[in-house]
């Protein structure tokens, strides 16, 4: 059964932007899918209607087989955003449990959690803390931690490593593949970085815009799991040639939407 | 490099806590510095310039006016106190309510607010009398009524904009969560707003004891502050006039100040409530 099914999916704005057109994709268990194109390409959008955060105008999402809608309601997927989205006024530890005190959780329960997915992004020891105490990718690292919190199958980012410098997110791609191995979750990753997606994904889904619709996916076929030396590969230049070709074919010259060869 | 090592601050456990009191007391020295100079400066300047007492006496004086009769000064300080206070209480909780159901309903908000900002305009201090008239100029009531009314407004507007200032993203994930509506506001919108409402509250607490003691001025009972400075400017005893508009002070000042202890309590997660 695959996780995420989009089947001819359009979403119009008010105003008539289309941002996406018939877009089709499905994803399996334990897939690591990164959506990746020039802004205005819908990969944000996309993000959001897996997350039925914003609803579609034609088509249907499907998430755990079941409608999008559903699936958030029995909160089957945990999101990350660009910013980390930290409340102030709470501690790292109760920021990592408000989805646990959400979903009704007891405290004793809670605490263990948190102690555990501390230790999972190697934050151990700063429960105590508040989030501006914290560097910018401390303070993913603590947003990730609370979207796993609840062990979802879905794993939902939205360009989270987008702000941080280059050093800090080549550390936090190795940390996010090690966290996606051990925990055997679905992942769909949007970014902006064609070295990014290559590295972490095992397929990466190219857009294009106007109107926003997947031009290419493309299979990583990088041994796993991925390590450091990885980047210095040829298979991995290969693969960054042939996304960013799919990339220009896409945005530049105006052509068909290529089928999909998965 | 951001990662491990922390470049995370130590919170103020590690710090001695003889170097946390000796650290804010020098932050006071610049302002009891000032505060000592503008007083020795007044003090030596109205002899030195020959200013006659009734335009400005001596702090000597004033002090002294205000020790030789500190017990009635400090209970017609108290009464004023308790008005403002009532005043402020009814003002910024009726503030925050209507704030609450203008932010949760906006049509209510488009309907309202523009004759909100109208009323603002409106300079309340002159329905003193007319609130005497209105109720009884030697209750308590009218006096109330004009702290309220200034409160009313900065608590308002503070509110609101605190209310409308979360972050969409900080919605979304509540609703990636299946968060409700009452837990929304209850995790997310009610702590974002509240540095803004404190920010309201500290105005209105000044402007609690302004609104007392004018609406005093136009009529109050005998032994509050309002009719006690105007008494005593009435028979030229300026310096006791200038005594209780420095019980006025007091009070303003420590009023402003439990409400700020009260913020600092409430926002003790805010890095910025600790200077």
């Amino acid at each position: 059964m695959s996780v995420v099914k989009i089947d001819n999916v359009t979403k119009e704005f008010r105003g008539g932007t289309v941002a996406l057109k018939d877009v089709s994709l499905e994803i399996e268990e334990g897939e690591f899918i990164s959506l990746i194109g020039p802004s205005g390409c819908g990969k944000s959008t996309l993000l959001r209607i897996i997350g039925d955060l914003i609803e579609p105008t034609r088509g249907v999402a499907t998430v755990n087989g079941k409608p999008a809608r559903q699936a958030r309601k029995d909160r089957d997927y945990g999101i990350v955003f660009q910013d980390p989205v930290l409340y102030d006024w709470r501690t790292v530890g109760r920021n990592i449990a408000l989805p646990l005190e959400l979903a009704g959780w007891n405290r004793q329960k809670r605490a263990e959690r948190v102690k555990e997915m501390l230790a999972l992004v190697e934050l151990s020891g700063f429960d105590r803390h508040h989030p501006w105490q914290l560097s910018g990718g401390m303070q993913q690292r603590v947003s990730i931690a609370r979207a796993l919190s609840f062990d979802p199958a879905l794993l939902l980012m939205d360009e989270p490593f987008g702000a941080l410098d280059e050093m800090t997110r080549e550390r936090l791609n190795m940390e996010l593949l090690r966290i996606w191995e051990r925990s055997g979750c679905t992942i769909v990753f949007v970014t902006h970085s064609i070295a990014e997606a290559v590295f972490l994904s095992t397929r990466v889904v190219v857009m294009s815009p106007r109107p926003g619709r997947i031009s290419n996916v493309i299979p990583i076929d990088l041994q796993q799991p991925r390590v450091a030396a990885t980047r210095e590969e040829p298979r991995f230049f290969e693969l960054v040639t042939q996304v960013r070709e799919a990339l220009h074919l896409g945005a530049d010259l105006d052509v068909p939407a290529v089928e999909s060869p998965v | 490099m951001s990662t491990a090592p922390p470049v995370a601050v130590e919170p103020g456990a590690t710090q001695a806590l003889g170097g946390v009191v000796g650290r804010r007391l020098r932050d006071w020295i610049p302002a009891v510095a000032v505060l000592v100079i503008v007083i020795g400066g007044w003090q030596l300047a109205v002899p030195a310039l020959g200013i006659k007492k009734f335009l400005l006496p001596q702090p000597s004086s004033i002090w002294n006016a205000f020790w030789d009769n500190h017990g009635d000064l400090l209970h017609a300080g108290w009464l004023t106190f308790q008005q403002a206070f009532f005043g402020f209480l009814i003002g910024s909780g009726a503030a925050i309510l209507l704030a609450l159901l203008l932010a949760r309903w906006h049509a209510l908000g488009r309907a309202i607010m523009p004759y909100a900002i109208a009323a603002n305009a409106i300079p309340i201090i002159a329905f003193a009398p007319i609130m005497n008239a209105w109720f009884s100029p030697f209750g308590q009531s009218s006096k109330i009524a004009i702290a309220a009314a200034l409160c009313f407004f900065p608590v308002l507007v503070n509110t609101l904009r605190g209310l409308s200032s979360v972050r969409p993203q900080s919605l979304e994930l509540m609703r990636s969560y299946a968060a409700g509506e009452l837990e929304i506001f209850r995790r997310v919108r009610f702590p974002t707003a509240l540095p803004f409402i404190f920010t309201g509250l500290k105005v209105a607490s000044v402007l609690a004891m302004i609104g007392a003691i004018v609406a005093e001025y136009f009529g109050g009972t005998l032994g509050d502050l309002g009719t006690l400075i105007r008494s005593q400017y009435q028979v030229f005893d300026y310096t006791n006039a200038w005594a209780g508009i420095f019980v006025a002070c007091l009070f303003g000042v420590g009023f402003y100040l439990a409400v700020a202890l009260a913020e600092r309590a409430a926002l003790r997660w805010e890095p910025s409530t600790s200077d």
